[in-house]
């Protein structure tokens, strides 16, 4: 590559209507100055040496040849696009869930993951939400906002929420039930930790908030005459 | 009576109890002229909506129709229909709203709810 040029370079041939250059073939050959590369190299273009070409295995020839031409599906290129965030949606955002186990509760709006899902979390000690992936559309954003900088979020995906795959063990019957009882009533320490670690930063930007803390451990509700369309979230 | 509908999870708490994330709606009948009805589209009355402005707020958003049944499906007595909210009928805030199956005429006069989601706020 060329090193790069201050200004970029200017057409040498320029146009007089669109398709329709000033210069001559025979012009614009002599002002790129191909007669002096030509020169150059004793009258004749400079050629590289191609490149080896990698080595093909040896195609064999098919063992069946279909009786009628088969029709190739088109190509598909398409990439989704991840789920467009709210502009009322922002780190630190506190939302309202609106179905689910917890509908109701006001809850803390850590990211957006890969999927589309929000993150989110209670915090768990303050209304009981854990970390939690939600669906945008099922979900009100309230003015509210909390200071969220300091909290580390990168070992959160949907990996970290996908459920866990059961190895298939065989054992016989009074051992197989026995262990599978234990294996799902147990939330993993790990996960624990992730959210203690999570939320002892969360809880102090709260406290830092008069009555923050009870509006979080507070359920919105509808009541007689509150109208959802006239309400400022 | 069907209002309490948290009431499997309540336990008699108040906190628990006044607990309603739908806004109340009643089934008015279907859409129709003077002789002739129209039963896959319903035209249900929302709580506090009385202009065709205001319905904008709650086009898209999903209702149901709860109802209880003598035997059991899938373990509890109530059954449900979704819907959702389609377009405004008339001036006055009355919708228009279609159903995963048309509801039945018993539902007349009946309560529905409409929920807040799917949420664009």
């Amino acid at each position: 590559m060329a090193a790069k040029r201050k200004t970029p370079i200017k057409t040498r041939n320029p146009d007089l209507i669109r398709g329709v250059g000033k210069y001559s073939r025979s012009k614009m050959y002599h002002k790129r100055g191909l007669w002096a590369i030509k020169a150059k190299n004793g009258g004749v273009f400079p050629r590289h040496e191609p490149n080896p070409k990698p080595a093909t295995a040896v195609e064999k020839p098919p063992k069946f040849y279909p009786a009628d031409d088969v029709k190739k599906p088109l190509l598909n290129k398409r990439k989704p696009k991840p789920t467009k965030l709210r502009a009322s949606i922002t780190p630190g955002t506190v939302l309202i869930l609106l179905a689910g186990r917890f509908m109701g509760k006001r809850v803390v709006f850590l990211k957006q993951l890969t999927s589309g899902l929000l993150l989110v979390t209670g915090p768990f000690k303050i209304n009981g939400v854990p970390l939690r992936r939600v669906n945008q559309s099922y979900v009100i954003a309230t003015s509210t906002k909390i200071d969220i900088s300091g909290v580390n979020l990168d070992k959160f995906d949907d990996k970290y929420f996908a459920k866990e795959v059961e190895n298939k063990k065989k054992k016989t019957e009074g051992e197989f039930f026995e262990a599978e009882k234990e294996d799902k009533k147990k939330l993993p320490e790990d996960k624990k930790e992730d959210q203690k670690a999570v939320d002892a930063f969360l809880i102090k930007s709260i406290e830092g908030v008069p009555e923050l803390k009870a509006y979080l451990a507070a359920r919105f509700s509808l009541k007689s005459g509150m109208k959802p369309h006239e309400l400022v979230f | 009576m069907l209002d309490s509908g948290t009431g499997w999870r309540t336990g008699g708490r108040p906190e628990v109890d006044r607990w309603r994330l739908y806004v109340r709606g009643t089934i008015l009948g279907y859409k129709r002229s003077k002789s002739n009805q129209y039963p896959n589209t319903s035209l249900i009355q929302i709580e506090g909506v009385t202009t065709k402005e205001e319905v904008a707020w709650y086009a898209g958003k999903r209702m149901a129709y709860i109802y209880k049944d003598k035997v059991k499906k899938n373990s509890s007595h109530y059954r449900c229909i979704w819907g959702k909210v389609t377009r405004p009928h008339g001036n006055s805030g009355v919708i228009r709203a279609k159903f995963k199956s048309n509801l039945p005429p018993k539902s007349m006069g009946d309560r529905v709810r409409v929920f807040m989601y799917p949420s664009n706020i």
